[in-house]
């Protein structure tokens, strides 16, 4: 069924036809109308949820966790100010290995007080160890919320639905509503291998010591990796579904381009018709539309771009003290390897396992020992 | 043949509560825990913020507990177990009862939104705090149960903790909960009696346990039975309960009301006060007892 509705209909239409069964949200602009129209909807009973009205975007998570923990789907949405209160919490749903999916409008983060959009306030909880997926259209909206529930469940990891303030949030477009039962067909009802019950008694999340948390951490990142193959299957097979595919990067006249356009959110399709134009007039650009920033598509990013002699990455975000944060991203996806000289990443030390002279000993050995790096993240004294 | 004599087991014989746990000698946090599952059962969940229950119950992969455990962030007790409550609910598991179990810093200070947001919306947890009046678990800093008088790492003698504690049970009553009690751990069938009582009750239901604490009081640990009958019979920590924040009973009438001053000296976070700082704290006492004297007329 096509419908004209909102952006942030079309993330409340997402929740529904997911089937969440627990929304804890707290209001603010420019996402109130996602939690209205979800109130209305358990409200009316279309929707079978508790709904419960915190009173902070803290307590939101909090009882978006509480409720994932049992085993209940859950969704929230925020924006700016509120995504910020959460942030401690983002950290818990991840740890926790909690699917919750929330969506986020991007807003700037005061002061001064602004409702406009950027980038800011998603890019900020960039390593909270949740998926983010920053949508181009309302119909990308709704269709993303669903896929982020099948790929969150699958991996555990918690997703956020990003799009911006106003050019999405309050932007009214047709949209094809999926028929529930072809939405029953590709995502199952949640059922979490581990869940918090008196019929087998565990305690979750509690004090871990630095023998087991780097364990957890590595574990978290191991599953995070799996995630680009998953969200391009995931993807294939909504399109079967639905007839729309879903991937990690969208590029658009990429393969002779010699400059290559870098864009991410609305901003991403703007970018499409200035391709188009520029096309008219016989420069050779093409645009890559970045959808999924965590995980980092490194594969898609490097093969789109290898041909192109330029890019050109916009960035409606800064990293102060450093650069835009999609820039940085792609030059660190681009660099090492055959581009440049060898880098080697190493990860050590976490949840406080000692980091001794001889770990440092032990990553020049590895460092001396290769010509190049054979991962992107060399793990020094990890129990795999 | 002499007639054997039965004792009395006047307190549930089941435990959920084992040993091998964290607890320092003497703790009242360890004994509230354990006389609130008995009267709590299997069926039920812990939601754990940031206290000291969240070393006792033991490190992770182990756990001292019987019954499950979430552990939460600091301020987010309330919230997560009204999460936790819901999502129940949805899964169809309605016979489980919630439980947030904080301290008094979770409580009385970072956790006190989350708890009112929950108590306003009349949400089915129960909220149990045990109050050992100072963040011990981060080694005996003030919080706002701090009682007037004492010393803590961060109200040192000279500057010694000046207000009198926050009364959490008169913020809770106006929020009309259907149920609220003080308990002390040195009367366990009383604390066993409300929790029993809270359990059979929907809604927000809270529990005040005062939970001496000889690491951080400087009391002696075989003195913390004794401690938590003095401030119940000195009328510190009266034992009463709130129907809907307005039917106030007291559970445990005082004939005979001691002086505040031989509780006091037990613990050496009040050594250094002067007789009249303690003349101040037992006017305080005594202002407020009679206070809920007037609030517990008539019934």
């Amino acid at each position: 069924m096509k419908k004209v509705i909102m952006g942030n209909h079309a993330l409340s239409y997402g929740a529904l036809l997911s089937r969440s069964q627990v929304i804890a949200a707290y209001p603010i602009t420019p996402q109130t109308q996602v939690v209205e129209l979800l109130s209305e909807m358990c409200a009316d009973k279309t929707l079978d949820a508790k709904f419960i009205k915190v009173e902070s975007e803290h307590s939101a998570m909090a009882a978006c966790i509480g409720a994932s923990v049992v085993g209940a789907r859950t969704f929230t949405a925020t924006s700016a100010q509120g995504l910020a209160l959460m942030h401690e919490l983002l950290h818990w749903a991840s740890g926790g290995r909690l699917p919750v999916v929330m969506g986020n409008v991007n807003r700037s983060m005061a002061p001064g007080w602004s409702i406009w959009t950027d980038q800011n306030d998603s890019l900020s909880q960039r390593d909270t160890g949740w998926m983010q997926f920053y949508c181009a259209s309302n119909q990308e909206v709704l269709d993303t919320v669903i896929q982020a529930f099948k790929v969150s469940e699958q991996l555990a990891i918690p997703s956020m639905v990003i799009l911006d303030a106003f050019a999405l949030s309050h932007t009214y477009e047709v949209v094809d509503i999926p028929d529930q039962a072809k939405v029953d067909e590709y995502l199952p009802p949640f059922r979490p291998p581990f869940r918090l019950t008196p019929d087998d008694p565990h305690a979750f999340d509690g004090l871990t010591g630095p023998e087991n948390y780097f364990e957890l951490r590595y574990k978290l990142q191991k599953d995070m990796e799996k995630a680009p193959a998953l969200i391009e299957e995931t993807g294939q097979e909504y399109e079967k579904l639905f007839g729309r595919r879903l991937r990690l990067v969208e590029d658009y006249l990429c393969d002779d381009a010699e400059i290559v356009l870098v864009s991410s959110g609305t901003a991403g399709y703007t970018a499409r018709v200035a391709v188009d134009d520029l096309r008219q007039n016989g420069v050779k650009v093409g645009n890559l539309r970045i959808r999924v920033f965590r995980p980092f598509p490194f594969e898609a990013v490097r093969r789109i771009l290898k041909k192109a002699k330029k890019v050109a990455i916009v960035d409606r975000n800064i990293s102060y003290g450093h650069h835009g944060i999609f820039y940085q991203e792609v030059k660190s996806a681009l660099y090492g390897g055959a581009n440049g000289r060898p880098l080697f990443g190493f990860i050590a030390g976490l949840g406080g396992r000692d980091i001794t002279p001889a770990t440092f000993k032990g990553i020049v050995d590895h460092t001396l020992a290769h010509d190049q790096a054979e991962e992107e993240i060399i793990w020094i004294g990890v129990k795999k | 043949m002499k007639k054997e004599k039965k004792m009395t087991v006047t307190l549930p014989l089941e435990e959920y509560a084992g040993s091998g746990n964290l607890a320092c000698q003497g703790c009242g946090a360890m004994l509230a825990m354990r006389y609130v599952l008995k009267a709590l059962g299997p069926r039920t969940v812990l939601c754990i913020p940031a206290c000291c229950w969240a070393v006792i119950d033991g490190p992770f992969p182990h756990s001292s507990l019987s019954v499950p455990i979430y552990h939460c962030a600091f301020e987010a007790a309330a919230s997560t177990a009204t999460g936790v409550k819901a999502g129940l609910d949805m899964i169809g598991d309605t016979e489980t009862t919630v439980v947030a179990w904080a301290g008094d810093g979770g409580t009385f200070d970072i956790g006190l939104q989350a708890l009112s947001g929950a108590a306003e919306r009349n949400d089915d947890i129960i909220y149990a705090c045990y109050d050992n009046e100072a963040y011990m678990n981060t080694g005996i800093q003030r919080s706002s149960a701090t009682p007037y008088g004492a010393w803590t790492t961060t109200t040192p003698v000279k500057f010694f903790k000046d207000q009198p504690k926050k009364d959490i049970n008169a913020i809770m009553a106006a929020h009309r909960i259907p149920y609220q009690a003080t308990a002390s751990t040195s009367y366990p069938e009383d604390l066993v009696k409300k929790t029993k009582k809270a359990k059979g009750i929907k809604g927000t239901r809270f529990l005040h346990i005062y939970a001496p604490c000889p690491t951080g009081w400087k009391s002696r640990p075989e003195d913390t039975v004794k401690l938590g009958r003095m401030v119940v019979q000195n009328c510190i920590f009266p034992l009463y309960e709130v129907e809907s924040g307005e039917k106030y009973t007291l559970s445990l009438k005082i004939k005979d009301k001691k002086p505040i001053s031989d509780y006091l000296k037990l613990q050496g976070r009040f050594r250094h006060l002067k007789p009249e700082e303690i003349q101040t704290m037992q006017e305080e006492v005594d202002r407020n007892w009679a206070r809920l004297l007037k609030k517990c007329e008539g019934n």
